[in-house]
């Protein structure tokens, strides 16, 4: 129940990139017929990531990973219209990939604006507006976020950055493959996504970057992604990333209702069996696939282990190097005190979760929540 | 191992040193559920980024990877659990604040009392465990009228029973202590014979949050330089010298005072609220006797006098003694012959034989 943390490759996933770790081996930069053979696969996957998130192909640039779109978006924004001005406006609850580029271009001159989201994780698109400045280059706002899954008005942020002339970041990660996602409709310049979120494998992610957006290479290169990114493509994760858009752009319509109804199931059976459970993010703007509660009276690394010893995979926050856990810098943007509201998970759901595995969840959870308070 | 047909769940604490990898190991063996736990006390990125490396100290990043790796081999569920907090709260605090009065601290036994076996324990509780285990060299041991017992670790070179003294009966009750029964060599060797990859590891260094060893550095980035500079006297208040901050000595010091004398000069004795470092001649370190406050005694004691041997820091000898018990958990200690370098804030602990009776802190 971390589908928001990451996935298992899909079987059609793995069979589609298989080849090209096999007998299509070649270079897509050769003229040669090794690499010809490569070429067409590599557009045919780009074509299928820009039919998912609405743009165009050639807007699809290919990248190792969300954190390296991330990187890329703003760091390239930054660099290019330096001359313009200086003003980054981001929020509170971003990805660290996010997060870190903005402090580290803080650290070298930029001003950030981190906005504020009210107690549901929600943003006020009249704040950002207001925080735009003269000298406001980039505005980076996620579409949905990955601890509590509630979704930003996406659409109005592009209507405002277009009406303001800013660049509008929108990092996807979350979101690509589980909503709806149109950069066309919703202006967003720049769209961050990651394959591992989406039944794809780790290694691979792409960045939109939309025509006449002017951007700096983060990797100085060959030619590779038109001159946006050196370096030779991931071939088959390329691929991969391609079949897995495909498969989800079928799948959503039927995947996404399934998800929710599980995920409520999943919030009402918590609910009715154990007192003193709060829900992190938006009751209804928010992901179908992710519930974030708090638990009175307990620790989330205490649930976390309890639930891990049960075979239950959930998590909670941000971790650390080592693997501990982290008081939530989102939580704690929505305003929720850490010891109040008590251990805070996470459960996202996915493509192989079950009604078994809710019910499994709802006969487990119950006496755990019990141990701990009963030991305080 | 196995109650009611369900295996006793056990944690133990791994530091990713080869005394607690074997621990869980030994336990494994014997049928226990065993759940591995390290504890993050510790940002040791902060020293790691400032100094580009890592340092070999006990539970570093290093040391829980290597815990990690070793809870894969064993193939035990393995967790971290981050008391970052709670140890700069219980242990680092304390350790700079007794600097600052004048005295030495033992932040390991602190450590042992206030985050392993009650934060620790607390946690294994949490997890549906009744016990945990550390790789500590002493052994517990119930006598017939359902009475724990702390004994030394019958390696007489690795015996780590002084930084236990504090243990109550119910910790004791809920704390096994595999290696207690066994030597060094033996452990490394098991190590070795089940290819566990820490079986050729050095030993921890002596405190765990000062990776470079330099306590001095460490106090003076924490309450800055030269607060508590000031004199150095002999026992009739004559002024000898100078120095640069009480905290840096410590009773039966004898480097480092830069004063030229006919006899070599020691630490008598740390005045931190007149800024005074107190030194004289090895007589007069020679000392009758002390009080040890928040004295804490394994089996419950009157207040009749005990006879024992008492170890006054972690590497002494220990020697015979006369423990007066008092009121408020003060006890009164009296050397059958008088013995140098009594150190307050160190740890007395009190032995009969191989058992541990109990301990406290000097006054």
């Amino acid at each position: 129940m971390d589908y928001n943390a990451t996935t298992p490759v899909h079987p059609e996933v793995l069979e589609a990139l298989l080849p090209f770790y096999r007998e299509a081996f070649g270079n897509p930069s050769s003229i040669h017929w090794a690499g010809r053979n490569v070429k067409g696969a590599l557009e045919e996957a780009r074509e299928k990531v820009a039919l998912l998130v609405g743009c165009d192909p050639a807007e699809v640039v290919f990248t190792s990973c969300g954190t390296e779109a991330d990187n890329m978006a703003i760091k390239g924004v930054a660099a290019a219209l330096r001359g313009n001005g200086n003003h980054i406006i981001t929020t509170g609850v971003e990805h660290p990939a996010v997060l870190n580029t903005c402090l580290y271009l803080e650290h070298e001159g930029f001003e950030i604006t981190r906005l504020d989201v009210d107690r549901h994780g929600m943003l006020d698109p009249e704040r950002l507006e207001a925080a735009i400045t003269e000298r406001t280059i980039l505005i980076s706002v996620m579409h949905a976020n990955n601890e509590t899954g509630t979704i930003f008005p996406v659409g109005e942020i592009g209507e405002i950055a277009a009406r303001r002339r800013v660049r509008f970041h929108c990092d996807a990660v979350q979101a690509v493959g589980r909503i709806p996602v149109d950069c066309r409709a919703d202006t967003i310049h720049l769209l961050s996504l990651s394959g591992h979120k989406l039944y794809a494998p780790k290694g691979i992610g792409a960045l939109v970057v939309r025509k006449g957006v002017k951007l700096h290479p983060l990797l100085h290169g060959g030619s590779q992604e038109r001159n946006r990114r050196g370096g030779t493509e991931n071939v088959a994760g390329i691929v991969a990333l391609g079949t897995a858009c495909e498969l989800a752009r079928r799948a959503m319509v039927e995947e996404a209702p399934r998800l929710r109804e599980l995920r409520d199931r999943l919030e009402t059976g918590i609910r009715e069996r154990i007192p003193g459970v709060t829900l992190n993010g938006h009751p209804e703007q928010r992901l179908p696939n992710t519930a974030n509660l708090s638990f009175s009276g307990t620790t989330a690394d205490s649930l976390l282990m309890n639930l891990d010893l049960a075979g239950i995979a959930a998590s909670s926050g941000a971790a650390c190097s080592s693997g501990t856990l982290r008081h939530s810098h989102v939580l704690g943007a929505m305003g929720t005190e850490p010891v109040a509201a008590g251990g805070s998970i996470r459960f996202s759901l996915g493509r192989e979760s079950a009604a078994a595995d809710v019910e499994y969840l709802l006969d487990v959870l119950p006496g755990i929540v019990a141990r701990l308070r009963g030991n305080k | 191992m196995v109650k009611n047909g369900k295996k006793r769940r056990i944690v133990v604490a791994m530091s990713g040193g080869v005394d607690s990898s074997v621990t869980a190991l030994l336990l494994r063996e014997q049928g226990y559920e065993v759940i591995g736990i390290s504890m993050q006390v510790w940002d040791y990125g902060k020293f790691a980024a400032s100094e580009g490396e890592t340092f070999g100290s006990c539970c570093s990043l290093d040391d829980i990877h290597d815990a990690r790796r070793v809870a894969e081999q064993l193939g035990i569920p393995f967790y971290v659990v981050n008391f970052e907090e709670e140890f700069q709260r219980l242990v680092i605090d304390d350790f700079v604040a007794e600097y600052f009065r004048g005295r030495t601290p033992n932040p390991c036994v602190r450590c042992n009392q206030r985050v392993k076996f009650d934060l620790l324990l607390n946690k294994a509780r949490e997890l549906g465990a009744d016990c945990i285990a550390t790789g500590h060299y002493a052994r517990a041991e119930r006598d017939s009228g359902g009475l724990w017992h702390l004994l030394k670790g019958v390696d007489p070179a690795k015996d780590q029973s002084y930084f236990l003294f504090t243990l109550t009966q119910a910790q004791l009750a809920a704390t096994l202590f595999p290696l207690g029964g066994m030597t060094k060599p033996e452990v490394r060797a098991i190590a070795a014979s089940h290819n566990l990859r820490v079986a050729e590891k050095g030993e921890s260094q002596e405190i765990c949050f000062i990776p470079d060893d330099d306590y001095v550095r460490f106090l003076e980035e924490a309450r800055g330089k030269g607060a508590l500079s000031g004199e150095i006297v002999d026992s009739r208040g004559n002024v000898l010298g100078s120095h640069n901050g009480t905290y840096r000595y410590t009773v039966g010091q004898r480097k480092g005072l830069g004063i030229a004398h006919p006899q070599p000069l020691y630490v008598l004795g740390v005045d931190a609220e007149r800024r005074q470092v107190v030194v004289g001649e090895r007589d007069e370190l020679l000392r009758d006797g002390f009080v040890a406050a928040h004295v804490n005694w394994i089996v419950p004691q009157g207040s009749a006098p005990v006879e024992a041997a008492c170890k006054i820091r972690y590497r002494h000898q220990p020697v015979p003694c006369q423990v007066y018990p008092l009121p408020a958990g003060l006890a009164e200690v009296r050397f059958l012959e008088r013995e140098k370098s009594v150190t307050p804030g160190q740890a007395v602990v009190f032995y009969q034989g191989d058992e541990v009776l109990g301990g406290g802190w000097i006054e």
